[in-house]
């Protein structure tokens, strides 16, 4: 049975489903409840390590979601391995949340989406906020008892664009929510990220420049709707009904937009080009616009 | 490429993290990561005489010294980034006392001799092989 939604915090009721986050406060009352699993997710694969929530287990996007020979998702049988082991069942509440203002935690969230794992969501100012708040933490590896959780196919077709769904899409809204130097072209690569580097630099033609970060306030925690209103519906000129493709690098930042754009503004079609700029910036023959405009669609 | 040989002080490193098996290999880097020296006052007040290596998605700043015929290295990366701060150590701690052209002579794919690319994935080891780099153009740069 899914656990409670978090109905204290204000800013939460303005979202268009609030009970996709969790405060702090929140989750520090409900650790341990039944049905509630927490799932820390960070970029630096040694945090969890060096401390972590009590009971939280951990899982590592690159080394654990991912397929380790092709460049993909570990399967439904990958899957339900991976979270028979960590203890968690298809039916439990799970709360992602990591380093980096969340980056890797709604990166995870998203691929669980693919799954179809029902109720699952972030930790609003995730792992920093917890720590600044002096919550506790533990070095204690999670002890979880394993599940049967089944296997289930991953669906690839609703919250997921290729690069060829990108390309038939184009005339659409495209959200590229890299820095401004990636954007314009100025450099291939995010600026502490050389080694993910693509052979053109630009974007995507059409694609409003929107860095992820816009929709996280100093703390880590996400900006009220208003705000995300002005940023995105304004700011970038989305409206209800768009059909939007969300993309990065490889992905990650991306998957946070993602979560704002459906989860926070409640957009109901948007999809995360997880190719993004490393496959994009180094596939041929596909249009690319360098320069700070987001440039027109070619005719065919 | 894999066959030249580690100097000896990475190679008895690169021995200890093949010896456990890799779940254990995380746990012997974190205990890397804490032995990272902090840095000595002279260089913690004056941090551009450090260079950032851009390859790591972690703010860590190296400076390859040479006094006296031999290299001295120092690092320094935040707390919140263990694993950067691991790389960081096994390499100050590997290539101590070394000469110049011992340093240089270091095989670029230490990273890739340490048993960790399941256990960290290859696109993080990517961050130590562009801090070898560095320190190796460094020394290359100050022994010129």
């Amino acid at each position: 049975m899914p656990v409670e939604t978090d109905s204290s915090d204000d800013k939460f009721a303005g979202y268009a489903h609030p009970e996709r986050l969790v405060t702090t406060e929140w989750l520090e009352e409900r650790l341990g409840t039944d049905g509630l699993v927490v799932v820390e997710s960070d970029e630096d694969v040694l945090l969890y390590e060096v401390g972590h929530i009590p009971g939280a287990v951990k899982v590592d996007w690159h080394t654990e979601l991912n397929d380790p020979v092709q460049r993909d998702y570990v399967d439904g049988a990958g899957f339900a391995a991976l979270l028979s082991a960590k203890g968690i069942d298809r039916s439990d509440t799970v709360v992602i949340y990591g380093d980096k203002n969340n980056w890797w935690a709604a990166y995870a969230l998203w691929v669980f989406t693919l799954f179809g794992h029902e109720d699952v969501r972030l930790l609003d100012g995730g792992r920093d906020k917890w720590i600044a708040e002096d919550r506790p933490l533990t070095t204690e590896p999670a002890e979880r008892p394993t599940t049967r959780y089944p296997i289930v196919v991953r669906d690839d077709t609703v919250v997921r664009a290729f690069k060829d769904d990108v390309l038939t899409h184009l005339g659409n809204p495209l959200v590229d929510v890299r820095s401004p130097e990636e954007y314009s072209g100025e450099r291939t690569t995010a600026p502490a990220y050389p080694e993910e580097g693509a052979l053109r630099a630009g974007h995507i033609p059409s694609a409003q420049n929107v860095p992820w970060g816009k929709a996280v306030a100093e703390d880590g925690t996400f900006r009220p709707v208003v705000d995300l209103d002005a940023i995105y519906r304004d700011g970038a000129g989305l409206s209800e009904g768009d059909d939007i493709v969300a993309y990065c690098r490889i992905g990650e930042r991306s998957s946070h937009t993602w979560f704002v754009l459906t989860h926070l503004l409640g957009f109901e079609n948007v999809r995360n080009y997880d190719g993004s700029w490393t496959e994009w910036g180094s596939a041929v023959r596909v249009p690319i616009v360098t320069g700070t405009k987001p440039g027109r669609v070619p005719s065919e | 490429m894999s066959d030249e040989t580690l100097p000896p002080a990475l190679a008895e490193i690169s021995e200890e993290f093949l010896a456990v098996g890799e779940p254990d290999r995380l746990q012997l880097l974190l205990e890397f990561s804490r032995e990272l020296p902090t840095l000595p006052s002279r260089l913690a007040e004056h941090p551009e005489l450090l260079e950032r290596v851009a390859e790591c998605q972690s703010p860590v700043y190296i400076v390859a010294e040479v006094d006296g015929g031999v290299v001295h290295l120092h690092a320094t990366a935040p707390e919140e980034a263990p694993t950067t701060r691991g790389f960081a150590s096994i390499l100050v701690q590997g290539l101590a006392g070394l000469t110049p052209d011992e340093v240089l002579a270091t095989p670029n794919d230490v990273a890739h001799r340490l048993g960790l690319g399941r256990a960290v994935s290859p696109l993080r080891l990517s961050g130590m092989s562009g801090m070898l780099a560095r320190i190796k153009r460094q020394v290359a740069v100050r022994t010129a």
